[in-house]
C-alpha cells in the first residue's frame, strides 16, 4: 500500500508506485500485464535505492516525521505479544504522549515506555504531537522504579519533537521532571535499552534516553534542538531548517561515528512508512538480541557501566594535564 | 532594544535574555527594573544590585565577580582551568564555532562557559561551581558538562557540599550538537552519585536558567534557591507563546512563578547569599 502522504523527494517514487497499484487491481485473466508488472516492480526497486541511498539530512527529518510511519502504538501490535497498558503518574493526570505498560516479547517480559504521536488528526492533537507533559515523564519514571523492583527489563521507545513548551508544563515543572528521569535513569538497577524509533527531539527524548544500549533506526534523528529552532535562531528565519539539518549531524549514522549509540536497526528499502511488516520484523529481532545482551551484563557492573557510557561523551582539548 | 553582538541570541530556547546582560562601559548604566540611569560604580559596590530606592534589581554578574562575592576572600582554588572546546561537529554559522569560541574568550576573559573549583564560605570548605551567562549564553558544551561532572566527582570523593551557580540562556550548545544534549546525561549521573553518597547540593538559579542546564542539573539542588525576577524555566518564552498563541501570565518563568509553583525553595537577594548558603550547609553537614 503506497503510503499516504507524499515527501517531495518521493514524488518519482510514487509514479512507480501508482502505475503498479494500477495494475495490480485490473483484473488480468490470462497473465498478460505479468512482465509489465515484473518490469515495473525491478524499476521501483531500484529507484528506491537511488532515492533513499543519498538522502540528505533534512530529507531524513521528513522521513523522521512522516505521518505514516510506525510510532509506538504500531510496534505495540507488530513487535509484542501481549500489552498491559499502565496509565497512571501517581501525580496528576495520563499523558496521552507517553505509553506504559508490561509487554510481552515472545516469553520475554519486560517494562514498555514509548513516547506516542498518533495516526489520525484527533489523536496527534491529543499527544500533542508526541510532545510529552510533566506528568508524562512522571508516568514513565514511576514505571521505571517499578520495573527495578520486580527486575523487569525496560524497553524505551523515543519519538518526540521535544517535550511540551506550554504554560502548563512549565508550571508543572517540565525542567524539573525532565532532570529528574535523566538522573534517576541513571541510577535504575534493571537494564534500560533506548531507541530512537522516530524523532530523538533534544531534553525530551533524553529524558526517557538513559540506558545500557541506545539505537537508532535508520531513518531518524536524535538532535540537541529541532532543525527549526536551530534555524531560527542562527539564521533568524525557520525555513533555513534544512541548513540546519546539515549542520548540526544529527543523523542515525552521525550519532553512530560520535559514538553515542551503540547501533543503527536498518529499516527496509524506502523506509518504515513504506512497511510497518518488515520494519517491525527487524526491530523485533534487534530487539531480542539487545535483551539477551543486556540481561546479561553482570549484575554487580551494570550501573557502572550505564555511568562510564555517558561519563565519556564530549570532545575537548586538556593542555598540561 | 535589540543588541548588536553577534553572539546575542545563540539560545537553543528562542528566549530572550529579559535583561541586557553585561554592565555596558561607560559611567552610567540604565536600570532594566526601574528604568532609572544610575552610576556604574554604585552598582558594582552594591554587588550588581541596583541602588534606587525599592528597585532591588539584580544585574548581571560575571563569574569571577560571583566567586569573590560568594566565597571568603582568595580562598576559591581553580580547577581545571586548560580545558577547552574542539569542534567535533564542524559548525559554522555566521562564523565557525571555534572562531566563535575565540572571541567569547576574549570578551569574557573565560576559557568556556564555566568555572569549577574548591572555596570556603565563611570557613566552610565547598566545591562550587559557576555557569557564566555571558559566554555563548552560558550554555552547555562538553567543557561545562566535563568540568561540573568532574567537580561533582570531586565532590562525591571528598565528601564536601557542592554549590553550583547557574546562569545561561542557551541551555545544551547547539554548536556541539548532540554531544551537548549528551552532557546533561554526564552531569545527571554523577549528580546520582553524589546524591547517593548523601553529599549536599544546593543550586542557585540567577537570570537567565534556561533550557537544558534549567532541566538537568541545574533544577537538582537538595537546596534550591533562585535570585529574585530570575528568568527560569524549560522552553523560552517566545517558543511558549508561539506555541500556545495566548497571553504568558504575569510574572511567568520568574523565580516567584518558580517558587509559587512548587520548584524553587527560597528567593534569595545576592547580598544574602552567603548567609543564606552556610546556614543551610550548618544544617546539612557535619
Ligand atoms: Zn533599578
Amino acid at each position: 500500500m503506497p503510503p499516504q502522504y507524499r515527501l517531495p523527494f518521493e514524488k518519482p517514487l510514487v509514479v512507480l508506485e501508482d502505475r503498479l497499484a494500477e495494475f495490480e487491481r485490473v483484473p488480468d485473466p490470462d497473465f498478460s500485464l505479468r512482465d509489465q508488472i515484473r518490469t515495473t516492480r525491478l524499476e521501483l526497486k531500484k529507484l528506491r535505492r537511488e532515492v533513499f541511498e543519498k538522502l540528505d539530512p533534512w530529507e531524513i527529518v521528513q522521513v523522521a516525521r512522516h505521518p505514516d510511519r510506525p510510532h509506538s502504538s504500531d510496534y505495540l501490535e507488530l513487535v509484542f505479544d501481549e500489552f498491559v497498558e499502565l496509565h497512571g503518574d501517581r501525580s496528576f493526570g495520563d499523558d496521552p504522549a507517553v505509553i506504559t505498560g508490561f509487554a510481552k516479547l515472545e516469553e520475554r517480559r519486560v517494562m514498555f515506555i514509548g513516547q506516542q504521536k498518533g495516526h489520525n488528526l484527533k489523536d496527534r492533537e491529543k499527544t500533542q504531537n508526541g510532545s510529552p507533559h510533566p506528568e508524562g515523564y512522571r508516568k514513565a519514571l514511576v514505571r521505571m522504579q517499578m520495573a527495578e523492583k520486580f527486575k523487569l527489563p525496560i524497553v524505551c521507545f523515543i519519538d518526540t519533537q521535544g517535550a511540551y513548551p506550554g504554560i502548563g508544563a512549565e508550571e508543572r515543572g517540565q525542567a524539573y521532571q525532565i532532570a529528574l528521569n535523566i538522573r534517576e535513569m541513571s541510577q535504575v538497577d534493571t537494564p534500560i535499552i533506548c531507541i530512537v524509533i522516530g524523532e530523538g527531539g533534544s531534553g525530551g527524548a533524553l529524558a526517557i534516553g538513559i540506558g545500557d544500549h541506545i539505537a537508532m533506526l535508520q531513518y531518524t534523528y536524535y538532535s540537541v534542538i529541532s532543525p527549526e529552532g536551530c534555524a531560527g535562531i542562527l539564521w533568524k528565519d525557520r525555513k533555513y531548517a534544512d541548513k540546519a539539518a546539515r549542520a548540526l549531524k544529527f543523523t542515525s549514522a552521525d550519532l553512530l561515528r560520535f559514538g553515542v549509540i551503540d547501533e543503527i536497526i536498518p529499516e527496509p528499502l524506502g523506509a518504515a512508512h513504506r512497511d510497518h511488516r518488515s520494519t517491525a520484523m527487524y526491530l523485533k529481532g534487534a530487539l531480542q538480541r539487545i535483551l539477551k545482551d543486556v540481561t546479561a551484563i553482570p549484575k554487580a557492573e551494570l550501573l557502572n557501566r550505564r555511568y562510564e557510557k555517558f561519563r565519556r561523551i564530549g570532545v575537548f582539548e586538556e593542555v598540561g594535564a | 532594544m535589540k543588541s548588536a553582538t553577534p553572539t546575542e541570541p545563540v539560545n537553543e530556547n528562542g528566549a530572550e535574555p529579559r535583561k541586557k546582560r553585561g554592565v555596558p562601559e561607560g559611567l552610567w548604566i540604565r536600570c532594566d527594573g526601574c528604568g532609572a540611569t544610575i552610576y556604574k560604580k554604585m552598582v558594582e559596590e552594591r554587588m550588581g544590585i541596583c541602588p534606587e530606592p525599592g528597585c532591588n534589581h539584580h544585574f548581571y554578574v560575571p563569574a569571577r565577580r560571583r566567586i569573590e562575592q560568594l566565597l571568603d576572600t582568595d580562598s576559591f582554588e581553580e580547577w581545571y582551568p586548560n580545558i577547552t572546546s574542539r569542534d567535533p561537529l564542524g559548525f559554522a554559522d555566521r562564523k565557525p564555532y571555534p572562531a566563535r569560541v575565540k572571541d567569547e574568550q576574549a570578551k569574557t576573559g573565560l576559557t568556556d562557559a564555566c568555572i569549577v573549583g574548591r572555596g570556603y564560605l565563611r570557613g566552610r570548605p565547598l566545591i562550587c561551581g559557576i555557569t557564566d551567562s555571558a559566554f555563548i549564553m552560558g550554555s552547555m558544551g562538553s567543557v561545562v558538562g566535563e568540568k561540573l561532572t568532574r567537580a561533582i566527582e570531586e565532590a562525591t570523593r571528598l565528601h564536601l557540599p557542592l554549590v553550583i551557580v547557574s546562569g545561561s540562556g542557551g541551555g545544551a550548545r547547539m554548536h556541539e550538537g548532540i554531544l551537548s544534549l549528551m552532557q546533561m546525561g554526564k552531569v545527571c549521573a554523577a549528580l546520582a552519585r553524589y546524591h547517593e553518597s548523601k553529599g549536599l547540593f544546593v543550586s542557585v538559579l540567577t537570570n537567565p536558567t534556561m533550557g537544558g542546564v534549567a532541566a538537568s542539573f541545574a533544577s537538582l539542588g537538595d537546596v534550591v534557591i533562585a535570585e529574585p525576577k530570575a528568568l527560569v524555566g524549560f522552553a523560552g518564552p517566545r517558543v511558549v507563546q508561539a506555541t500556545v498563541k495566548q497571553e504568558l501570565p504575569e510574572g511567568f518563568q520568574t523565580s516567584e512563578f518558580l517558587l509559587a509553583h512548587g520548584f524553587v525553595d527560597r528567593i534569595v537577594a545576592r547580598q544574602d547569599l552567603r548567609t543564606e548558603i552556610a546556614r543551610v550547609i550548618d544544617y546539612c553537614v557535619r
